[in-house]
């Protein structure tokens, strides 16, 4: 408790340095957690998408139910799929009016008619998919083919992109942080050798001596970590109708979002504030660790 | 008890002690006298563990001061207590901060620190100066502060290295005297000093050292002035 209090009077005592710590951290924190939750909804994303028909097989109005069924049985027959699901033009409404059930103007202009009917293919194994390709192909009445490969491997491709770019930005930051919470705490202690050529000589242990500048570092952190905390809040909030309409069909996210004081929202909200509050007072602490390590040699 | 056995210390090649022996009882008060650069500073800075012997043992009563482990000299520290010339006073805090410091260290409660301190205060005379900051002191107030910070703690040895060297002769009786009542209550007390007067009137066992080695050691001993020393003093 006493390093606690010596620890936030050497903090008072030199706000301008303390600022700048706490600034750092708080940009490092800010960017490490926007690109935590960017990269974690790509992850949820990524796997909404993986879960989904590999092969999606839209008909033209035209086409009659038999040659779907042709077609479908075709599919079977070649003994490479794991599931063939027809899907009517009443049922792609159905489907449509359960996505859309929030907005009533989308659901005005849409009727049955303008909706295709489809065929949602899964392959035993992806390297069937170009073999079962060849067989849609041959098929009358075929309007679109959609592979959800294409879009898996693009969602791959930019969950990858923001993996390593705010992973690296993120990198250097927190080792800009830990080089400038260093170098304020070696300062403060070249300020302070007197008091602790006092404290060494009075009896302190080194524990005792120690104790304020490494908690000094986390402190740094917890409060960098606070401010990105309520910055990333109030984004959240701001930006939660938008992500609502724009995540909330991924179930893993829709789930969480759909209800701010459920359970499942409070625990995901307290893992996620609480790790960046132990990231930050980890990196500082880390920093002081290393200027203790460095200066303070007895 | 305190022991040096042939306790050597070597700056480079220069013997700041040479084969140093001596021993010194419970409750005594010694003068280390001698010219600058005999090894005074050494003798006291061996004691607190601030330095190690290059050769032989250094003990106080069981603990084998040379080969303590790093993790017990803050304990040594607490039972060999120093008080500088130069005060070593932190200028951010109180006198009553000041003394106060010797007792958070080793974790007691805020009421015993306070009615500690207050009575060592009261002993060096403070007591009415206990808000005031070092810069506010007197030379003489700034040693009084510095003994009770370093007796608060109740150490069994109490290190002086020349305490009088920045105060008039006057002040410098009066810590004298705060020493002979701390050394009365059973601390044993060594003072490094060149005040010839103090030495001469208090007639204390007094060790001298020149070029690192005991010249003299007497049971109640006379400042021999060093040739040296005395030629300065004519010019």
């Amino acid at each position: 408790m006493i390093s606690l209090t010596t620890a936030w009077r050497h903090m008072r005592r030199s706000p301008y340095q303390a600022m700048a710590a706490i600034l750092t951290m708080f940009l490092t924190l800010l960017l490490a957690g926007l690109f935590f939750l960017a990269s974690t909804a790509s992850f949820f994303v990524l796997k909404y998408f993986e879960g989904k028909p590999q092969i999606t097989v839209y008909f033209q109005d035209k086409t009659s139910e038999e040659s779907i069924h042709n077609l479908e049985n075709e599919l079977t027959a070649t003994g490479k799929t794991v599931s063939i699901k027809y899907i009517t033009k009443d049922e792609a409404l159905a489907l449509y009016r359960q996505q859309n059930k929030n907005d009533p103007l989308l659901l005005e202009m849409v009727t049955a008619d303008i909706l295709p009917a489809s065929l949602e293919v899964s392959a035993t194994d992806p390297n069937f998919l170009s073999d079962l390709e060849a067989v849609i192909k041959e098929s009358e009445g075929v309007e679109e083919v959609v592979y959800q490969r294409d879009v898996v491997e693009t969602l791959i491709s930019w969950t990858n992109a923001i993996r390593w770019v705010g992973g690296s930005l993120a990198g250097l930051l927190a080792v800009d942080s830990i080089l400038i919470v260093m170098t304020i705490i070696g300062m403060k202690i070249a300020i302070k050798k007197q008091e602790v050529e006092v404290l060494n000589l009075v009896g302190a242990s080194p524990w005792y001596i120690r104790a304020p500048f490494l908690l000094e570092g986390g402190l740094y952190g917890l409060f960098g970590a606070g401010i990105a905390s309520i910055i990333i809040g109030a984004l959240a909030l701001w930006m939660y109708p938008f992500l609502l309409t724009f995540l909330g069909v991924i179930p893993a996210i829709g789930s969480v979002l759909a209800a701010p004081t459920s359970a499942a929202f409070l625990i995901a909200a307290f893992i996620f504030f609480g790790g960046l509050a132990t990231t930050g007072f980890l990196l500082g602490s880390i920093g002081s660790l290393v200027a203790v390590g460095r200066y303070l040699k007895f | 008890m305190i022991s040096f056995d042939r306790v050597t210390k070597l700056y480079g090649e220069t013997h700041a002690l040479s084969q140093v022996s001596v021993t010194i009882k419970d409750g005594e008060f010694v003068f280390l006298i001698g010219p600058s650069g005999a090894g005074k500073t050494t003798f006291l800075k061996l004691l607190t563990r601030e330095m190690v012997p290059t050769e032989g043992d250094i003990m106080l009563d069981d603990w084998k001061i040379n080969t303590l482990p790093d993790s017990s000299i803050h304990l040594l520290r607490r039972r060999v207590g120093v008080v500088f010339q130069d005060f070593k006073l932190l200028s951010d805090r109180t006198v009553f901060e000041n003394v106060a410091l010797a007792l958070e260290i080793i974790g007691k409660r805020e009421p015993e620190i306070t009615r500690d301190v207050d009575k060592v205060l009261e002993l060096v005379g403070l007591e009415n100066k206990k808000y005031l900051f070092p810069q506010q002191l007197s030379a003489g107030e700034m040693q009084r502060t510095s003994i009770a910070r370093t007796i608060v703690g109740g150490p069994k040895v109490l290190l002086a290295d020349e305490p009088t060297g920045n105060l008039d002769p006057e002040t410098s009786w009066e810590i004298l005297d705060i020493l002979q009542e701390i050394n009365d209550i059973g601390t044993t007390i060594i003072m490094a000093t060149h005040n010839a007067s103090i030495v001469n009137d208090l007639k204390k066992r007094t060790i001298t050292l020149e070029h690192g080695e005991i010249v003299s050691d007497e049971a109640r001993g006379r400042y021999h002035i060093h040739k040296k020393e005395h030629r300065t003093h004519k010019l």
